[in-house]
């Protein structure tokens, strides 16, 4: 497997160090280091996990046992823009699973995956608690509701513009 | 100690407040069924397999956690019970590849027994089946994680006991497993290789790498000299493979079998754990005289080995450059014993019988060829042996004793000790203190080295006025501890053994496997008793002394010269390698 940390990033890994510090003697606090380190670095990747383990006393198979047990945790490098498309009831039967078609085809990748040019990640989940807007799908954290299929290749458009410029 | 009176299916017993169900049940005569309790190792109550009623509580509890308190009431033996357990074990059996025919643990594997004991003759349940990649890429350990019944003993006495906790629960559902991180090979990564994973798997998930078809083939070729060596610990480890009590020494009868297999010559590597002696305890003087570095640590256990390069790359000039005994007779054996015998070193294939997994991973070492030749040509566990004895159809209890070939086949009693925790300190002060003091130790036996599982030992020895301080430690989370103090400067020893295995050798990875419940109703630890084996060979052995063995001074005045010579430098001395504790793909 070729290496995806991008780089050992110094400016990451001192923000990483803070948080270790915080947390260092207290006791379960593994979980909230590794959330906290995947919103810095975006995943979990293999040398972010061995350091956690090197700077904590905490045995990798350890860690690496949590990150594969909670699916919050990923070791996948996700793109620029994560569309999340909730396939919870009420989305659904409003037609989210269409949503995911029209994502999965105009981007050529499937749900985990994130496009070659790393801008695009498409996730699923279930229920972001906004069924009033269903069918919702966020992207990064923004809420976006009451989509129809045609929206997803507008919103795909208008972020391919904004990056070319 | 306070008691508690339980009931256990009618019958009332005291017990010790705190124990468990499983605990008080052994006392009222019941052996609870269990997979993933092991005494002293795992209590986790994860895999249901000991679940039993408790009067007043709702559901079936696990017993093997269960507290019991004043006044409770169990039963270990309703419909309830037996129906639930059965259907733990189903599930089990339904994503457990069914090929016991196949299986180096049928006849000794715990899932196995439970079937049997449950009367399960046709699975309720199929479905899907794991489909995981076998790892077999290192030459010592085997590991099969379709085979996995999750008991997590694996993990326990790699974290617990050893300290390096390479193993662990990975994923969730049915894909878990357990295994190291990232899904590495056991050979990528800082697995000592020490084997204690196949000594507590209560099936055939972790197992030895098994060379036997090796040494079969060199049997048949009558182009091959085949010679054999067998370690201090496996002429007492090897009896409980045939049914003899743990303890007992078995050497002359092990000899007669490897005859009768066809081994051209049978050796003992106890000649080469004197020779050992000779030059690790002339080592420990040179660096003692000469300002060397201190203190200087054993060598002779490549788990422990292995683990101080992965874990202590930059303590190695501590370890003792002396090779161990099975690798300083694999290069005189090949350069030595031709000369003494006429043969050609080309023709000779080199076979040790150890009570070791991290062995078979040592005589690959590509440094391990001083002699021209791999100094070792093939590693097999005591399990391993004894199959291929029992493959010969040899009725191997009531063989006569039969005595090793000359010239290597001889040892001291502080060679026989080499196979226990301490031993090899004794062994190395009997001589090194005769040396520097003219005289024999006052007492030959040094009862303040020789511990039991996971104890330091310490001990300080006059050397004509010199206190010279010593340790002894086995597993490896005690090395571990051990070695924070050297890495800080902090230990003030001369001197210190390490063995990676509890007990050392004769709790090694490759000795027989002794089952969950046998380990539980055993009054003392089979390895105390393997030791207790050991020192008494010692004690009846004609010579006591390593630098006594007439078989090595005879090596020493015809081929080697002195201990430390040029020719003992090249033959019996390595150097070590620092490797990485971990590796993650940015490593690559």
């Amino acid at each position: 497997m070729a290496c995806t940390c991008g780089g050992h990033n110094e400016a990451l890994f001192a923000q990483l160090d803070e948080v270790i510090e915080q947390h260092k003697d207290m006791r379960g606090s593994l979980i909230s280091v590794l959330h906290k380190a995947q919103g810095i670095f975006g995943y979990l990747p293999e040398e972010v996990q061995a350091y956690i383990a090197e700077k904590m006393d905490v045995p990798l198979s350890e860690i690496y046992g949590v990150v594969t047990f909670y699916a919050l945790f990923t070791m996948k490098k996700k793109g620029k823009y994560t569309f999340n498309v909730c396939l919870g009831t009420a989305c659904y039967v409003k037609g989210s699973g269409k949503l995911l078609d029209k994502l999965q085809e105009e981007l050529g990748i499937g749900v985990g995956e994130t496009t070659e040019d790393g801008l695009f990640t498409i996730e699923a989940c279930r229920c972001v608690g906004a069924c009033g807007l269903a069918p919702v799908v966020t992207v990064n954290d923004k809420v976006h509701g009451h989509l129809k299929p045609e929206d997803i290749t507008k919103m795909i458009a208008d972020i391919r513009a904004a990056e070319q410029n | 100690m306070e008691m508690v009176n339980v009931i256990i299916d009618g019958v009332s017993v005291q017990v010790e407040k705190g124990s468990t169900i499983l605990q008080a049940a052994q006392k009222a005569g019941i052996n609870i069924p269990t997979l993933c309790y092991l005494k002293d190792v795992n209590q986790i109550g994860a895999c249901r397999v000991c679940l039993v009623e408790v009067k007043g509580a709702k559901a079936l509890q696990p017993s093997c956690v269960y507290p019991v308190s004043e006044g409770l009431e169990v039963m270990t033996n309703t419909a309830k019970v037996r129906e639930a357990r059965k259907g733990v074990v189903e599930l089990l059996l339904s994503n457990h590849p069914a090929d016991c025919l196949n299986c180096v643990r049928s006849g000794n594997c715990e899932l196995q027994n439970l079937a049997h004991q449950m009367g399960i003759r046709k699975n309720r349940f199929s479905g899907e089946q794991s489909t995981f990649p076998i790892d077999e890429r290192s030459a010592a350990i085997v590991r099969d994680p379709n085979k996995c019944v999750y008991c997590r003993r694996c993990e326990a006495v790699c974290s617990k006991v050893q300290g390096v906790s390479i193993l662990g629960g990975i994923g969730r559902g049915f894909n878990s497993t357990v295994g190291p991180a990232f899904g590495h090979a056991l050979d990528d990564i800082n697995c000592s290789l020490c084997g204690q994973c196949i000594n507590v798997c209560p099936v055939g998930a972790l197992t030895e790498k098994d060379d036997t078809q090796k040494v079969w083939d060199a049997l048949a070729d009558d182009s091959k000299h085949v010679v054999v060596q067998f370690s201090p610990a496996v002429r007492v480890a090897i009896s409980e493979e045939f049914g003899l009590p743990a303890g007992t020494i078995s050497t002359g009868k092990l000899v007669a079998a490897l005859r009768r297999m066809g081994f051209n010559k049978v050796f003992d590597t106890n000649w080469s754990a004197d020779l050992t002696i000779m030059e690790e305890g002339n080592e420990l003087l040179h660096r003692l005289q000469n300002g060397g570095t201190l203190p200087m640590i054993t060598s002779c256990s490549p788990g422990w080995v292995k683990y101080c390069e992965n874990h202590f790359p930059g303590e190695l000039d501590h370890l003792s450059s002396a090779k161990s005994p099975q690798q300083m007779f694999g290069a005189m054996v090949k350069t030595y014993y031709p000369q003494t015998d006429g043969l050609n070193a080309a023709d000779i294939y080199s076979v040790s019988i150890m009570p070791c997994t991290a062995k078979k991973f040592e005589a690959a070492r590509p440094e391990m060829n001083s002699s021209g030749y791999q100094d070792v040509d093939a590693v097999i566990t005591v399990r391993e042996i004894a199959r291929m004895i029992k493959q010969a159809g040899i009725d191997f209890a009531n063989l006569p004793d039969e005595e090793c070939d000359a010239p290597m086949g001889v040892g001291t009693g502080a060679a026989t000790i080499f196979g226990t925790t301490g031993g090899v300190m004794e062994a190395a002060l009997r001589t090194v203190y005769e040396v520097v003091v003219g005289k024999e130790l006052p007492k030959l036996e040094l009862e303040e080295v020789r511990g039991t599982m996971g104890e330091i030992k310490e001990a300080t020895i006059d050397l004509n006025g010199t206190p010279v301080k010593v340790a002894v430690v086995n597993t490896l989370a005690r090395a571990k501890e051990i070695m924070k103090q050297v890495e800080a400067g902090t230990a003030d020893y001369t001197f210190i053994e390490i063995m990676a295995c509890p007990n050392g050798c004769v709790g090694g990875g490759g000795t027989p496997i002794v089952d969950a419940l046998t380990r539980t109703l055993m009054d003392e630890d089979y390895r105390a008793l393997r030791a207790k084996g050991l020192y008494n060979d010692d004690a009846n052995l004609p010579i006591r002394k390593s630098h006594e063995n007439p078989f090595i001074k005879a090596a020493y005045e015809n081929f080697l010269g002195e201990p430390l010579g040029h020719k003992a430098h090249e033959l019996l001395h390595t150097h070590y390698t620092p490797r990485k504790k971990y590796n993650t793909e940015c490593d690559k």
